[in-house]
Order: structure tokens, then C-alpha cells, then sequence
């Protein structure tokens, strides 16, 4: 372990979590109100993104701008996608559905690529990129005081992401269409029985997850730049909503706080292999959570009747 | 669909009950098929060959599936991974250690079912969406472990280049050659694949899926069964992978990727689930989109030529993706089930039932 970069890794991993957290809000807020684990997720978030950087720099729109119409425009695009892809695939079997997100997927990703084209791109800075927060911490290491660097970007994309999570979290708990969602979630046909319009709710739903995918991407895409390769960043979102059970949302900060501080952990070992490691972190924490604790740390345990 | 034979055809013995191929004629048309597809190097051209291969090469792959997923129920996202395993296994005893091909094939499979048993263990405990996160760590944790481990031997991220297989002084070095390899390995383990599905082994894989909990009551091990399926599946992969990577000639983490087993899945359900001639449907039909994609692409520029290059890249999954998503509405049973339905129509003309 390298305990001079360890509080360093720490704080970065941390930070990274952020965004991992509001990732994993995007993917539990479908599961919940549908039952639906949506792979398709990272190309909503990267369509989200692209079409920011369309209207902001091509279009030249001022970036609040940009960001509000890309908001609208994939929102549009959650709702058709529930309409056109998953309403046909109600009461499917679970592997149906699987796939058909997986397809999803292929299709929002040739649909980017064709449109946007793949290559590589500037995306405009929302937060100022100079002189990064610096903190002194009140300890030695090896006789020098202690100093974590932070940079902006990723400070603000976590306290944003934090942030959304809260509004989310809220707007389940205390609103009435929040609680209409949780009781689509709980039974289909219980609740429909009552007289929630549940297709409208699952579109809602996926306007919701389309929302929180363009201000993820737009937040990833800033701190990381933009390219198609974004979508694939939603993959290390899958370990976080396990790690916090697939239907809790303060199930997603927890979950996201502790894979990002997984990866900052390893970053800090002294082995390059181990170092390597960070980018697999996600993927060992979620076979560690199948194997030990499938239902996650905050999620529903089903029993199973014949 | 009860089976419908044709009148005055008789099941006067158990093993012609049983039989797949029933009749004479039939024998008489699989051989011709068969002869025409190993003669094919001497009308086709070089480009139609490679496309049998690749053809050939992801039958075997989604055969292997089709037993955990079509049969068994198990949702795997891995199988891409296992084909890196398999490929990496077979390359690295036929460069480093001369071991001729017809041994490293074998060894190839076997190293990659090993491989995939340590994945399929979490299915033990979780099923549906936990399961396919799982075969996913497989998909990351396996490249990982060839770009980042013993890096004199695995060479990193750069990968490794395949030696051609000698069988018998025979070097099979281009697509002409390479066919017989792919199609005897392609014909020997769809026939297993076909009898592992109506066997003991095959009945206990559909208990599973239908219904886990009630067939554990009826005393099925899942344990056991789960396993195996995994196994055979990560077995097939093996396969594809030790055959793709000697094809290619070149081999790295991402020659097999995550694209790939989604790929494999979509072929699964477009030609049908639980049925040995889906994963053959199935393959033909996906391969042949996305060549004709490439096919296209030119053209597409052509009349846009806003999309540039990415267009060609942008139509495979667009096509893809398109087209799975129509079966899955559509006809979720996929070629199989149709092929199905026509003959059925065919026995029963001019009556529709």
C-alpha cells in the first residue's frame, strides 16, 4: 500500500462515485416502476450527451441552453422508447426483456454513431478546470503534511449527482405521482386494478431515467471527455445497483460511495497488477454481492412460492 | 405442437421413433447439402468461404448457448469471454509448446469449461437479471486478465499471433482449407448438441428452465445440472475460440468482446430458443445482415455523405439491433417455430389444419 497517495486515492474514488451513483439512480428507477433492468441505459446517456454537444457547439446555443433542450429531447426519446420497445413486452418472460434492452442498445448505439459520427470531441467545461481544490489534511505522512488535490469538475459533478439522487429520492418518497410508481412497481395488475394508468407511469418512468442519463452524461462527459466509448462506462453503474439492492435509491449513493472507494483503494497498492486492477473493481464487488448477499445491501429479499 | 408425420408413414420400431432423420430421401438431401458446403471451396469464391467460416464458427459458439440458455433457462452474457479462453488456451500450446492441433482443440475446450464452471457458480444462488451481471464479470474480468497478467507470455494488450493448425502435413492457411476444419468441428458438435438436449441430461436442463423450484422438488440436483450446462456451454465456446483465433491468425483481449456475446444471444432468439436448428437459423441470418450491412454501408455514404466512415460501423448494430427487436414483438420463438408452422402447413395442405 502506498499510504502517501492513499487519502489522495480515497478522496478521487469518493468523488468518482458520484456519478456511479446517479448511473445506478437511472437503471433503479425503470427497475422500479417496471421490473425492467434496462442494458440500454448507457447509450440513453451518451445519446444524451452528444446531442448537448450538438446544440452547444455545432448549433452554438448557450450550454444551459443546450443542456435543457438535450433534457426535453431524451426524455421524448424514453417515452417512444416505452411505447414503441418495452409496452409490447409486458408480461414477457425475463430473458425477452433482457434482450430486448440489450437490442436497444444496439440500435441507440448505431442510431449515435450515425448521427454523430465516432470520433473523439471537446466537450464544452461547465466547471473551471484551473486551480483545483487543494486540502490540507491535520496529519503527517513520512514527515510531509498531508494535501488532497481536487479537481472541480469532479467536486461539482459529485455534489450534483448527489444532489439528483436527493430530488429523485424525494420525489418517490413525497409526491403522489412518486407514490403512484411505487405501487405500479409492487404489482401490475393490483395496480392498475385500483386505477393507475400504469403505461403512463412506465413512460414516466422512462422520461425520468432519460433525464437522469443526460445530466449523467453530460456530467461524465465533461470530466472525461466525449466519445462513444461513454456508454460503456454505465457497465461499472451495474455493480452499484447490486451492491445497493435493485430497488433502493439511497441503496445507489451507498453502493456508488463504496465501489468508487474500491477502485481508489487499489489504485493506492504498490503492485502495477494490483493498480491495474481499479478497472475491474466493480465487476469482482458485484460477484463478491452475487455470491454473499444477492439481494444487496438495501434490497427486497424475495421468497419464491410454487 | 403435436408432431404431424406424414399418412401411411409408420413408427414400426423405437429407434425409428426416435429417429431425426426419418425418411431416405432425407438422408439423401443432408448429404447432398453436406457435400455441397465441403465442396464449396471448388465454385465459391474466397469471400463466400470466409463467410461460411465465420457462419460455421458462431454456430458452434451459440449451440453451446442454446444449452444454457435455450435449454436451460440460464441467461449468459459471457460467452464471448469463454471464446477468449478457449482461443488463448489452444494458440498458446500450439506456439509455445508444439502441441499439434488436434490435441490443443480439445485441451482448448476443456480449459474454457473449467473457466466457465467458476462463473456459472453464482447461478447457484441467483437467477434472471443477478445472472447475467454475473456472466458480464466474466466478460471484464477475463480480458483483464490477458491484457494485465504474465504479460511475457499473454503479451498484454497487444495479443498474440496464432500459428496456423497442421493436421496430418496439411497446413490449413486460408479460408479454403480452414473450411474443413470448421465445418467436420461444426457438424460433429451440433450432432452432440442435438443428442444432449433429448437425453437425460437434456430433459433435466428443460425441467430446470420451466420451473427451477419444482423441479429441484422432483429430484433434480440443480446443483449438478446448472453446472454441467454451464460447462457444456463455456466447452463450445472453447471450441469457437480455439477455431476462430487459428482462422484470424491474431488474437487479443478484444478480439471476442462484449458485442460479440450479445451478438450470440440475438442469434439465439432469432432463430429460436431450446431447438438445435435455431442456433443454426439464427447464426445464417445475423451473419448475413451484417455483411449486408457492410455491403451497403458504401452505398449509404454515397447517397449521405454527412455519416462519413462510422456509417458501416453505425448499420451492423442498427440492422442488428433492429432486427431482434422485430422478432422479440413479433415472433419471439423465433425461425425455428416458423420453419415449424410451415411444415406442418406443408403435411396438412390443402386442409389448413
Amino acid at each position: 500500500m502506498n499510504w502517501q497517495l492513499l487519502p489522495q486515492m480515497i478522496a478521487t474514488g469518493l468523488l468518482a462515485g458520484g456519478p456511479l451513483a446517479l448511473m445506478a439512480l437511472g437503471l433503479v428507477l425503470i427497475f422500479k416502476s417496471s421490473y425492467i433492468f434496462n442494458f440500454a441505459h448507457g447509450q440513453l446517456l451518451l445519446l444524451g450527451a452528444l446531442i448537448t454537444w450538438w446544440l452547444a457547439v455545432p448549433r452554438g446555443l448557450p450550454l444551459w441552453l443546450a443542456i435543457l433542450l438535450a433534457l426535453v429531447g431524451v426524455a421524448g426519446l424514453g417515452l417512444l422508447i416505452e411505447r414503441l420497445a418495452l409496452r409490447p413486452m409486458t408480461g414477457q418472460p425475463l430473458l425477452s426483456i433482457i434482450l430486448m434492452t440489450l437490442g436497444l442498445g444496439q440500435v441507440l448505439h448505431g442510431l449515435a454513431l450515425l448521427l454523430f459520427g465516432g470520433a473523439q470531441r471537446n466537450f464544452p467545461q461547465l466547471f473551471a478546470v484551473a486551480n483545483p481544490y487543494r486540502i490540507t489534511l491535520p496529519f503527517l505522512i513520512n514527515g510531509n503534511p498531508a494535501v488532497i488535490i481536487l479537481k472541480q469538475n469532479l467536486v461539482w459533478s459529485f455534489i450534483i449527482a448527489i444532489l439528483g439522487v436527493i430530488v429523485i429520492g424525494a420525489f418517490f418518497r413525497f409526491t403522489h405521482t412518486g407514490l403512484a410508481m411505487r405501487g405500479a412497481s409492487e404489482d401490475h395488475e393490483l395496480a392498475q386494478s385500483i386505477g393507475l394508468r400504469i403505461h403512463r407511469i412506465f413512460g414516466l418512468s422512462w422520461a425520468l431515467a432519460g433525464v437522469v442519463a443526460t445530466v449523467s452524461g453530460v456530467l461524465l462527459a465533461t470530466s472525461s471527455g466525449l466519445d462513444l466509448s461513454l456508454s460503456v462506462t454505465v457497465l461499472a453503474a451495474f455493480p452499484v445497483v447490486l451492491l445497493g439492492g435493485l430497488e433502493s435509491i439511497p441503496g445507489t449513493v451507498v453502493g456508488g460511495l463504496l465501489v468508487g472507494l474500491s477502485q481508489g483503494l487499489v489504485s493506492a497498492s504498490k503492485v502495477q497488477l494490483v493498480r491495474n486492477a481499479a478497472e475491474i473493481m466493480p465487476y469482482i464487488v458485484l460477484l463478491l454481492v452475487l455470491l454473499i448477499r444477492p439481494e444487496g445491501l438495501f434490497g427486497q429479499k424475495r421468497i419464491e412460492r410454487i | 405442437m403435436a408432431v404431424l408425420r406424414p399418412a401411411g408413414e409408420f413408427d414400426t420400431s423405437y429407434a425409428y421413433d426416435m429417429a431425426t432423420i426419418r425418411r431416405r430421401w432425407q438422408w439423401a438431401v443432408l448429404f447432398a447439402f453436406l457435400a455441397a458446403l465441403y465442396l464449396l471451396p471448388l465454385y465459391a469464391s474466397q469471400g463466400l468461404v470466409a463467410l461460411v467460416n465465420r457462419i460455421a464458427i458462431a454456430i458452434i459458439a451459440v449451440q453451446g448457448l442454446n444449452l444454457l440458455t435455450g435449454y436451460t433457462g440460464q441467461i449468459s452474457l459471457g460467452q464471448a469471454a469463454f471464446m477468449t479462453t478457449g482461443g488463448y488456451i489452444s494458440a498458446l500450446l500450439v506456439n509455445r509448446l508444439d502441441w499439434p492441433f488436434y490435441f490443443s482443440l480439445p485441451a482448448a475446450a476443456l480449459g474454457a469449461g473449467v473457466i466457465g464452471l467458476l462463473f456459472g457458480l453464482p447461478s447457484l444462488r441467483v437467477k434472471g437479471f443477478y445472472l447475467a451481471m454475473a456472466t458480464l464479470a466474466a466478460q471484464f474480468i477475463i480480458p483483464w486478465f490477458v491484457r494485465n497478467a504474465y504479460k511475457d507470455i499473454l503479451n498484454g494488450a497487444q495479443g498474440i499471433n496464432v500459428r496456423a493448425p497442421v493436421l496430418f502435413g496439411l497446413e490449413f492457411n486460408n479460408p479454403q482449407r480452414y473450411l474443413y476444419l470448421s465445418l467436420t468441428v461444426l457438424v460433429v458438435t451440433t450432432i452432440v448438441a442435438h443428442n444432449i438436449a433429448r437425453s437425460r441430461l437434456g430433459r433435466a436442463f428443460v425441467a430446470i428452465r420451466d420451473h427451477d423450484l419444482a423441479a429441484e422438488l422432483l429430484g433434480i440436483d440443480l446443483f449438478r445440472y446448472k453446472l454441467q450446462a454451464f460447462f457444456l456451454a463455456a466447452v463450445y465456446a472453447g471450441l469457437a475460440g480455439a477455431l476462430a483465433a487459428h482462422q484470424i491468425r491474431h488474437l487479443n483481449s478484444e478480439t471476442f468482446n462484449l458485442i460479440d456475446s450479445v451478438t450470440f444471444l440475438g442469434m439465439l432468439v432469432i432463430g429460436g430458443l431450446g431447438s438445435s436448428l435455431g442456433p443454426i437459423l439464427g447464426a445464417i441470418v445475423v451473419e448475413l445482415l451484417i455483411e449486408g450491412a457492410t455491403l451497403i454501408g458504401p452505398f449509404f455514404i454515397s447517397v449521405f455523405p454527412a455519416t462519413a466512415a462510422g456509417a458501416v460501423q453505425a448499420l451492423r448494430p442498427l440492422f442488428f439491433g433492429t432486427t431482434l427487436m422485430l422478432f422479440l414483438i413479433f415472433e419471439p420463438r423465433g425461425l425455428a417455430h416458423r420453419w415449424q408452422i410451415f411444415k406442418a402447413a406443408w403435411r396438412l395442405r390443402p386442409f389448413s389444419y
